[in-house]
């Protein structure tokens, strides 16, 4: 399956993951609206990499399963982790720094959301969004 | 990598900004300085800042946006944000996201008109 990645070191990556992610939502066809919510979930994701991991990936491409047609982004740290998942993922949690509209906002915008955390290990997080 | 600089436009009372492409940090931050420092400058009492261009605002974005409007209405600027596309009003609410209290228009012509109707009143 046809995937492209982008390391995330810079900010200057964080705009080229959503270009990446918008150009692969309208090649798989995604209308407006869903294209600014895959942009705008990858764009929160690789910022959320770049201020609290430093570093990492963000691999984006189609996905299919069960005959349904998507996009899958993951993305994938190896920084401090989460200690409270569930806490994260409150509605209305944000960092204290008050940046990112944090995970619940993410979660909202897409389909399917996967997180595997360890503190001290890194985070993954997975999401997709279904063409319908 | 370097982007040009957001242009904010003087006229009569107003500054008028076109955010023409997809801004970085960097961009944005610097973008949020200079209607600051454009609005002591001039003494403009209203902004229009029309994002019909943009295709999606993520939080920073639109972060940079709120506070732009709190800071231009301590220096006693009323901002006008127009041209919202259906997809951004869509995902910000999704997101979660609030604007302060502002302004909001289809266009640029009757952000201008509401901010000077605004202002007269």
């Amino acid at each position: 399956m046809d995937v492209s990645s982008v390391s995330i070191l810079t900010e200057w990556d964080i705009v080229a993951a959503r270009q990446m992610g918008r150009s692969e939502a309208k090649t798989i066809g995604f209308g407006a609206v869903d294209q600014a919510r895959i942009t705008t979930a990858i764009s929160e994701l690789a910022r959320n990499i770049y201020l609290y991991a430093e570093q990492g990936s963000v691999t984006i491409g189609r996905f299919e399963k069960d005959g349904k047609v998507g996009i899958r982004v993951i993305a994938e740290d190896q920084g401090p982790g989460i200690g409270d998942v569930q806490l994260v993922l409150q509605d209305g949690y944000s960092s204290s720094y008050g940046l990112g509209a944090g995970l619940p906002g993410v979660k909202r915008l897409m389909d399917e959301f996967d997180i595997q955390t360890e503190v001290g290990e890194g985070t993954k997080i997975t999401i997709v969004k279904w063409l319908s | 990598m370097i982007q040009p600089k957001v242009p904010i436009l003087k006229l009569k009372n107003c500054l008028i900004i076109s955010i023409q492409w997809e801004l970085d940090d960097a961009t944005a931050l610097q973008f949020q300085q200079d209607v600051l420092k454009k609005i002591h400058e001039t003494n403009a009492r209203g902004v229009v800042i029309d994002l019909t261009a943009l295709d999606f605002i993520d939080s920073f974005i639109a972060r940079i946006l709120d506070e732009v409007i709190q800071m231009a209405g301590m220096m006693g600027a009323k901002v006008a944000l127009t041209g919202i596309q259906p997809p951004i009003a869509i995902t910000l609410v999704e997101l979660g996201i609030e604007l302060s209290d502002v302004l909001t228009a289809l266009d640029l012509e009757s952000g201008l008109d509401r901010l000077q109707q605004e202002l007269e009143g």
